[in-house]
């Protein structure tokens, strides 16, 4: 047996089913061993498509994602998608092709230094330079992306590796000293932080991309303390928006009342989430009187960024738990009215004054699926509405490039959902920008007829970028028209052999979009928006939570022409 | 508080590892005053003496995330309790006179620094000690003239007290 056999086989033992990728020169020994192999290959149009959708393949089943690329070019191709899995701590395993051993380093063709460029953006990674170490390292991989926090591994196997013969055994043990995560939570720590929470008269629970692992627990946690929670952008899915004791969502774009109870709160529960700065804005402001329970896997974000008076390092679906058992319902009745009174006064609104704006578009998709479908985003104020509007209401169903921020995430992380949740509808909301990042990538839809609808809110507009130089750089719009140039986006649809559909106005939306999805298969739906709606409240880059500016968000600012909309 | 650090990195003996330790000190704008590294006395294993100056607290993020990377089995920041010291140093300096070279030998002999190559214009030493007292031998032979020199880097150790966790003992031949 070959090396390149070897790795499939490998694979295949790790439970890996479905692979994606793209072939070239280095890695031909695999695709060709691929040939003969029952294992599943998506062929995807360019390798960070491919990455993209490994990385969501693993955010949808909490399965690895395998990714496949060829030296040099396809290597780099990768870049940013292994980036993305490593700022969302997703689970990807990446194969990659090189040119044989002795030609690595005198520049050969289609040679990158791709162990080099990749170490810093990914969890671990690997050069193979003996045969028989590939089931070792392919068992090392998987176990290193998929325990403690996820991330991404790189495998690069030179060509004469894979064309090597096989001596070894696949009966491999990983024994790696120094990586050790620690799951369990220590019982002291736990103790302490149900002290401090029992203690607290106004607390609240932040759950991040963490508690994608741990719905049940979180959820008892909430049902039994009757906790305030905030679901992170990553977190979106741990716990149901619709739930009254939802906050929503903090940060840059959250809700009023999210924001708020952190800047009044006395305590916070942080339960598998990081504090990214979009989160807390400026440091110095952020819950300036609560105590921190931070509840992680990952030791190094403990008092990363805020200083946790509690830290408690473990894997949710241990601590959270244990915790639960500590705690009764919490004596915040009067903490819980104020919340109410602001959630009143804020629910989510937005202006209907031209004749179809994303925010309801994206709200006619939360109507349709009732929130149980998988949603994935591209990047923009798209994503930032539809994070707000249409949460999903089960685990791994809400898929975004949160920590990297990558437009042309949103369509090829379809391709990868769909993939993991066969059969469930997939709803990409895209921006007509980022929808172009990737868009080669329709021709993967088509192949496999995958039930996905790539709803494009098209301003015309790179948006979010158009919104910071309205309200900080005067007004000075500089390279963010897209409208002049943008394609028919359903001829291009069609020109891939899927439908399009270009809409202009509310009434044709409401009507077409149940109808859709109600098909099945795959669609492009081109909205055509108004170009010049934003997102708020907004808290401006660097400044604290309790400087939001709220925007139309106000109720004064509402009009006969607003909608108030409930989520979930 | 900015301060002096030296950090022990055990790690598995794995190319690429150095580079990824260096990559998160760079990333962090920290400059690595110096490094030294070599077999413990564990196959397979090496250890790493890293000098580093920086915030106290963005050190204790950096050693975090070094104890991150799968290849690193421990990080050991030695300014924070006891330890001892040393690094080694070759010193090549220039004799002009009969006179100098007595008067270098017999500083020389007050820092414990050892001749290792003698010729007509110049002796070379080796000195081992702390900081300091390399830094006072530097200072001492400048007026003579210092042809070359090249230092190790520290390397220490926790006092006994500190760390008391033995390595497991080696069973001794029979
Ligand atoms: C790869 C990449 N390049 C640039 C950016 C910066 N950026 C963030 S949002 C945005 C505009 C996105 O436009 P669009 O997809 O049309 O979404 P909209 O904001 O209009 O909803 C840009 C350029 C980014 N996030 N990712
Ligand atoms: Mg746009």
């Amino acid at each position: 047996m070959k090396g390149a056999q070897v790795v499939l086989k490998a694979l295949e033992r790790q439970g890996a089913e479905v692979i994606f990728g793209h072939p070239g020169g280095a890695i031909m020994p695999v695709y060709d061993a691929l040939y003969d192999e029952k294992l599943r290959h998506v062929l995807v149009r360019h390798e960070q498509a491919g990455a993209h959708a490994a990385d969501a393949y693993y955010r949808a089943s909490g399965r690895v994602g395998v990714v496949f690329a060829t030296s040099g070019p396809g290597a780099t191709n990768l870049v940013t998608g292994l980036a993305t899995a490593q700022m969302d701590s997703s689970a990807v395993v990446a194969v990659t092709g090189n040119v044989p051993l002795p030609l690595i380093g005198t520049d050969a063709f289609q040679e990158a230094d791709v162990y080099g460029i990749t170490g810093p953006i990914t969890k671990h990674n690997y050069l193979v330079k003996e045969v028989n170490d590939i089931p070792r390292i392919v068992a090392e991989a998987f176990y290193i992306a998929s325990s403690g926090r996820p991330g991404p591994v790189l495998i690069d196997v030179p060509k004469d590796i894979q064309l090597a013969e096989f001596t070894g055994s696949f009966e491999v043990e990983v024994d790696l000293p120094g990586y050790k995560p620690t799951v369990v939570g220590h019982a002291g720590q736990i103790k302490r932080a149900a002290k401090a929470i029992r203690g607290a008269r106004k607390p609240i629970m932040m759950v991040g991309g963490g508690g994608q692992t741990a719905f049940e627990e979180v959820n008892t946690f909430a049902e039994k303390t009757g906790i305030p929670v905030i679901t992170t952008l990553m977190g979106i899915g741990t716990y149901p928006a619709g739930v009254p004791q939802s906050l929503g969502m903090p940060g840059m774009h959250g809700t009023v009342t999210a924001n708020r109870a952190i800047t009044h709160c006395d305590l916070i529960v942080g339960a598998g989430l990081r504090f990214d700065d979009r989160v807390t804005g400026k440091i110095s402001r952020f819950a300036p009187n609560a105590e921190v329970v931070h509840i992680d896997i990952d030791p190094a974000e403990i008092s990363k960024l805020v200083r946790a008076h509690v830290p408690v390092v473990g894997d949710l679906r241990d601590v959270l738990p244990r915790l639960t058992a500590e705690l009764g319902r919490l004596d915040i009745d009067e903490w819980w009215e104020t919340l109410e009174e602001w959630k009143g006064r804020y629910p989510e609104r937005f202006k209907l004054d031209k004749p179809l704006v994303s925010q309801e578009v994206i709200q006619m998709f939360r109507e349709a699926t009732g929130g149980d479908c998988v949603v994935t985003t591209e990047v923009g104020q798209h994503q930032m509405f539809a994070a707000r509007l249409f949460p999903t209401n089960r685990p791994r169903t809400w898929i975004t490039s949160g920590g990297l921020g990558t437009m042309g995430f949103g369509l090829p992380a379809a391709i990868g959902a769909s993939f993991a949740r066969p059969g469930e509808p997939v709803v990409c909301i895209a921006g007509d920008g980022s929808v172009q990042m990737n868009i080669q990538e329709l021709a993967t839809i088509y192949r496999h007829q995958l039930p996905i609808i790539i709803a494009i809110c098209n301003n015309g507009m790179l948006g979010m970028v158009r919104q910071w130089q309205e309200m900080f750089h005067a007004q000075r719009y500089s390279e963010v028209y897209l409208a002049d140039s943008n394609p028919d986006f359903a001829r291009l649809a069609e020109a891939y052999g899927i439908d399009g559909f270009n809409i202009f106005d509310r009434e044709t939306a409401a009507e077409l979009i149940p109808e859709v999805l109600a098909r099945g298969k795959p669609a492009v739906m081109n909205f055509v928006v108004y170009e010049s709606e934003k997102v708020f409240p907004m808290i401006p880059a660097g400044a604290g939570v309790d400087e939001m500016i709220i925007g139309d968000q106000e109720p004064e600012e509402a009009d006969l022409a607003t909608k108030e909309v409930k989520v979930g | 508080m900015i301060d002096r650090h030296i950090l022990s990195v055990t790690v598995r003996d794995r190319p690429g590892v150095l580079v990824r330790i260096a990559g998160l000190f760079a990333r962090r704008g920290f400059n690595i005053e110096s490094l030294s590294v070599a077999q413990s006395f564990q196959p397979g294993i090496s250890r790493t003496t890293f000098v580093v100056s920086g915030e106290d607290a963005t050190i204790e993020q950096v050693e975090k995330q070094l104890q991150k990377l799968i290849d690193v089995i421990k990080v050991v920041d030695h300014t924070k309790s006891k330890y001892v010291d040393r690094e080694l140093m070759l010193i090549k300096v220039q004799v002009d006179t009969a006179e100098d070279r007595v008067e270098i030998r017999q500083i020389a002999q007050d820092f414990r620094a050892r001749i290792v190559d003698v010729a007509r214009e110049a002796l070379v030493f080796e000195v081992t000690g702390d900081e300091g007292k390399l830094t006072a031998f530097i200072d001492q032979m400048q007026v003579f003239g210092i042809v070359e020199l090249i230092r190790t880097g520290r390397i220490a150790l926790p006092r006994s007290a500190a760390d008391p966790k033995p390595g497991a003992k080696q069973a001794r031949a029979a």
